[in-house]
């Protein structure tokens, strides 16, 4: 959360200040954030009309029972905190530097602690001035060992990455760090609880969840105690003031590369690559893409995002473009001067006629290369084409096809945003995360 | 020589006026062909001249186009096969000035020539690719090079898809017709691509295409469309028209026949805007109601609309009756439900009607045709084929009262010598249909021969009464016929034969089942009708080699021919071969023919581009043999139907199949 720091002058300041230091931030969706901010507006005066309810309530009612006066404070504080996490959330899409380097430095909060405590030393001072709350909560709820406690924070917010964009290399990513062996404490999680579909369980019901957040809304149900704004927010076991151990995961699976008994051990980061690892490489590939029928999934994201791109036919234009829907095609070339449908070479080979055999392999050879001068013709000549080009790197088509960049190239994270934030906290905060995923792959440098 | 030029007064002529002697000679081909034989600069004048041309073969091409410079069309159609060399040299001798190429029903190019041709002929503005059914995308690609293309047709290339349209749509920016008519694989958004990026269309053939409504919305925004045709899409339906607003406002023809799904509430939306709608065919589609017709009551501009095969009302018809419009052109041809009393309506209406078509309408009689004649009087073509409750009183009323006809469908009908002799008053008759009109005889045949001097078409089809006098008679007084069937009349011997060759416009003949001819009266036809191009003599048991030989020497326009049934042997069929024309041959049941026999025929006859052959022949044939002619550009087709049984001559009408000539 290192956002917290920028976003304590708007909590303080008002809505307009918060525009315009946001406007000095680049990268950022004007539009998705006003509509958050009207959003805002809207709560901030129900809340206010709530009040001069309440105000005017106590000139009637005078002399009823304290426990009222209880509810309307618990009813005020509730909403107060929805408005402010709703604030966080729509300044945290302003931060595209500080988003960047959080995941890829610092997978976790807990590491943030120690190593984030020089990189920005002001980070965890106004976050707890900020939100006093989430250091009450996070009451112990889950049966589960200590590791799971973790995900809690992190986990369920890294699984909205894995959820909206698919990071498949996130193995990958971890290869590249070089932690000494023994700095760091190695945790391994059974079979039963990797695979186990909820992580989180009600103590009193124990109904399972997959969100911490869920658990914690789900609990609301079971009596007013629940209901209080510590325990409403989120937990915030380590405060940052003492630096923790990092934690690595090994998989169980002896043998792997992933076990800690393997000679050339990698350990893996977080609970969620736990989990994605060991459904990947362990376990049977039971979804199958429904269009091609050929490819197999163990992981259900992978499905999905396989699905999005799968098709046979792959409708191309002169200008490189390609797209899985012929329509879409067709739109594309209704709208751009000089972009045509580029037709696939095995169909240009054209069978020549059998009485041409004389000339008949010459002529097919040359349909061929004829064949690509024409389409290179076509995309060179038209000037259009770098205006409208849509999508930057059309000079790489081998890192234009791969499913990752497209992804990100296409769909920010915003798409989900204009929901309502406390009517259902997950999507909420996989816009937070969502967001601010999208952001390390264009700011590269 | 110097002499001999001066001598020459066409040296004193200009150029352009020979040249302006000789575009009044371009109908007559042997004209032409005399005149330049006649001397070196007429020949060099000729070559200049001529900027169209229809080769018979690829490999004459070479010579051809050294002498002809300024080709502007050319034709391949009747070249069996087209070779991408054949292409490329085509695009490199005509570079700039080819205007035109049709490759309609020329199989074999390819992808690469057709790009040659497109990328070397700058100017070419036409380009007919129908029925080629291979034809792929790519080879559209190569098309849509042709960046001046204004016409082009794609009829029957069923494997060409959306793509393969829309490389043409980016490409051919000028395009002003198109035909697309069974593209099976082109849908909505190839040809809504099409009406977005070709601004310029005004005829658009879209017949039997799977599109639907979706693409008809950018259609309508055409702003030159004049011919749209949208026969047999079933795609369209009223419910998407009625989100159509308007339709073109610029439409002059319609063709929405075939469409069932197309009522009185959907083609509103498809003409509402188009008040200069003149052509409108509703064909084998909804039935014709009043509250159908009433959608085109405001269009003044109507003139020629045709209901082939709607079911129709009385109200319907009546209510075209109130059209504003005066129609030209009414054809009810096999409507259902078309009475005396709705087709009164229409025609006293409708005065001006030039065309008038009510074939096979069963139930009118002669008071219709009463009507007719007295309110249409400047009716040119009246189609009254198998209207069978029309008595033969009533055919004289046709050549009472309209004496401008020029054409005449009488076929199956009660007309007999009596009203044959007052048809024998058009005197612009040009062609005149009787065929199985059983009432007739020579006497009123005489009649027609002395009175309609212009006839070019006359169909006798099992006239049976039929005799050599009749045939003499129309043989001598109309000298310009081109085209006369006497099949199965049963009397006509070389007599009619020998009086047919005093006419040297004839192009076909049919005496199919005319058993009495022989190779004699052959020999006078062949000798004496030097433009015949069609032959039919099956079922001739006379005609033998000695038929072939004086057909083979002088009828060098013969292009098809029908021997089955003859008595002509593999000799016969091989002297054929010097006849370069000859692409389509029928030989079923011929006695003398032997495999070795065929095979030397098919070998010879270069030009062959379909023949029909007993399928017996298939398997004693060589199979390198076929597959060397198929390659050469011949088409096979072979037939095991068993020699019928004689027909019986009381029951042959229910034979339809014979009845197709």
């Amino acid at each position: 959360m290192l956002s917290d720091n920028r976003i304590k002058a708007p909590v303080q300041d008002g809505v307009v200040n918060q525009l315009v230091q946001a406007s000095k931030v680049q990268d950022w969706d004007p539009s998705a954030m006003l509509d958050n901010l009207s959003f805002l507006e809207q709560k901030i005066h129900q809340l206010q009309d709530l009040v001069h309810l309440i105000i005017g309530r106590k000139g009637q009612v005078l002399g009823r029972p304290d426990e009222l006066v209880v509810q309307q404070q618990q009813l005020v504080t509730a909403d107060l905190t929805s408005i402010i996490v709703q604030l966080i959330s729509t300044a945290g899409s302003l931060l595209p530097s500080g988003k960047h380097t959080l995941p890829a430095a610092t997978p976790s909060l807990e590491q943030s602690g120690q190593f984030g405590g020089v990189v920005f030393p002001s980070a965890q001072g106004p976050l707890n001035d900020g939100f006093q709350p989430q250091n009450a909560g996070g009451s112990k709820v889950s049966g589960l060992p200590n590791s799971v406690d973790i995900s809690r924070k992190n986990g369920n917010e890294q699984n909205h990455i894995i959820e909206e964009h698919e990071l498949k290399d996130e193995e990958d990513v971890e290869e590249g760090e070089s932690l000494i062996p023994g700095t760091y404490e190695i945790l391994q999680l059974e079979k039963e609880e990797i695979l186990a579909p909820h992580t989180h369980f009600c103590t009193i019901c124990g109904k399972g969840f997959k969100r911490d957040a869920n658990l914690r809304m789900h609990m609301r149900g079971h009596g007013d105690e629940y209901k209080t704004p510590g325990a409403l927010a989120k937990p915030n076991k380590e405060s940052g003031s003492e630096p923790t151990i990092i934690k690595r995961y090994s998989c169980p699976y002896t043998g792997c590369k992933r076990n800690k008994d393997h000679k050339k051990f990698q350990p893996l980061k977080t609970i969620l690559c736990v989990k994605n690892h060991y459904k990947r490489t362990h376990c049977d590939k039971s979804y199958i893409c429904s269009r091609c029928n050929t490819k197999k999934f163990s992981v259900i994201a992978d499905l999905k995002t396989h699905e999005k791109h799968c098709g046979k036919d792959k409708w191309l234009c002169s200008c490189g473009t390609t797209f899985s829907r012929k329509d879409k095609l067709f739109g594309h070339i209704a709208l751009f001067q000089g972009h045509t449908p580029a037709i696939p070479l095995e169909e240009a080979k054209a069978p020549a006629g059998p009485s041409d055999q004389g000339d008949g392999n010459q002529s097919t050879n040359k349909v061929g290369s004829m064949n690509f001068n024409f389409s290179s013709n076509v995309s060179s000549e038209s000037e259009v084409q770098s205006s409208t080009d849509i999508k930057g790197s059309i000079d790489d088509p081998a890192g234009y096809f791969s499913p990752l960049s497209f992804d990100t190239c296409n769909f920010g994270g915003f798409h989900e945003f204009p929901r309502p934030p406390f009517d259902d906290s997950e999507s909420s905060l996989a816009f937070l995360l969502s967001g601010s995923c999208n952001y390390p792959q264009k700011s590269e440098d | 020589m110097k002499k001999q030029k001066q001598d020459n007064p066409f040296n004193l002529v200009a150029e352009e006026i020979i040249f302006i002697i000789l575009d009044l000679l371009n109908r007559n081909s042997l004209a032409i062909k005399s005149f330049s034989l006649v001397c070196k600069s007429f020949y060099a004048v000729e070559s200049k001249h001529r900027c169209s041309l229809k080769p018979l073969r690829q490999e004459r091409l070479p010579a051809l186009l050294s002498r002809y410079p300024n080709i502007t069309h050319l034709d391949l159609t009747l070249c069996s096969r087209v070779s991408d060399a054949s292409l490329s040299l085509v695009s490199h001798s005509c570079a700039s000035s080819l205007r035109s190429i049709d490759f309609s029903r020329t199989p074999l190019f390819s992808t690469y020539g057709l790009l040659r041709l497109a990328l070397n002929c700058k100017n070419i503005v036409e380009i007919d690719l129908s029925n080629a059914t291979e034809l792929k995308d790519s080879a559209l690609a190569a098309v849509a090079e042709a960046k001046n293309l204004e016409k082009l047709s794609l009829a029957r290339c069923k494997s060409i898809t959306d793509m393969g349209v829309g490389c043409v749509a980016v490409g051919c920016r000028k395009l002003r017709f198109i035909c697309l008519k069974w593209c099976f694989g082109v849908g909505d958004l190839g040809i809504g691509l099409l009406a977005v990026k070709c601004k310029h269309l005004c005829f658009l053939d879209l017949s039997y295409l799977p599109i639907t409504n979706k693409c008809l919305s950018s259609i309508s925004k055409l702003q030159h469309l004049e011919e749209l045709i949208l026969e047999g899409c079933f795609g369209i339906e009223d419910d998407s028209l009625a989100v159509l607003k308007h339709g073109c406002n610029s439409l002059k023809s319609l063709d929405v026949s075939t469409c069932q799904n197309i009522s009185h509430n959907g083609l509103p939306s498809l003409i509402n805007g188009a008040l200069g709608l003149r052509q409108l065919t509703l064909a084998h589609g909804s039935p014709v109601t009043s509250s159908l017709a009433d959608c085109l009551r405001k269009h003044s501009m109507l003139q020629s609309v045709k209901l082939d095969g709607c079911f129709v009302t009385d109200d319907g018809l009546k209510t075209i009756g109130n059209w504003c419009a005066s129609l030209r052109e009414l054809s009810l041809s096999k409507c259902l439900g078309v009475t005396d009393e709705g087709l009164s309506s229409v025609v006293t209406k409708h005065r001006d009607l030039r065309k008038l078509d009510i074939t096979c309408c069963r139930k009118i009689t002669d008071a219709s045709i009463a009507s007719i004649t007295n309110s249409c009087k400047s009716l040119t073509s009246l189609r009254v084929e198998s209207c069978t409750l029309v008595t033969r009183e009533a055919f004289v009323l046709i050549g009472q009262r309209c004496h401008l006809l020029e054409e005449l469908d009488l076929t199956d009908n009660e007309v007999d010598d009596k009203g044959l002799k007052y048809i024998s008053r058009c005197s612009e008759l040009s062609s005149l249909k009787l065929g199985i009109c059983l009432n007739i005889t020579d006497e009123g045949l005489i009649h027609i021969g002395k009175g309609c001097s212009k006839l070019v078409e006359l169909d006798l089809y099992r006239s049976e009464e039929i005799t050599d006098s009749a045939i003499l008679a129309i043989a001598q007084g109309c000298p310009g016929l081109e085209m006369i069937n006497m099949a199965y009349c049963k009397y006509i011997t070389d007599r009619s034969l020998l009086s047919l060759s005093k006419c040297p416009q004839l192009k076909t003949l049919e005496s199919r089942g005319c058993s009495l001819i022989t190779s004699l009266g052959l020999k006078a036809v062949a000798v004496g009708c030097k433009e015949l191009t069609k032959l039919d003599i099956k079922k001739c048991h006379n005609i033998d080699d000695a038929g072939m030989l004086p057909l083979a020497r002088f009828s060098q326009n013969l292009r098809q021919i029908n021997l089955s049934h003859s008595s002509v042997t593999d000799i016969g069929l091989l002297s054929l071969s010097s006849i370069s024309c000859l692409q389509n041959m029928t030989i079923l049941h011929l006695k003398g023919l032997t495999p070795a026999g065929l095979a030397a025929v098919l070998l010879a006859c270069g030009g062959l581009k379909k023949v029909k052959l007993q399928a017996t022949f298939r398997w004693l044939l060589p199979l390198r043999l076929v597959q060397y002619l198929e390659s050469r550009g011949c088409m096979f087709q072979w037939k095991d139907k068993v020699l019928q049984e004689k027909l019986d001559p009381k029951c042959w009408k229910l034979q339809l199949e014979d009845l197709m000539p």
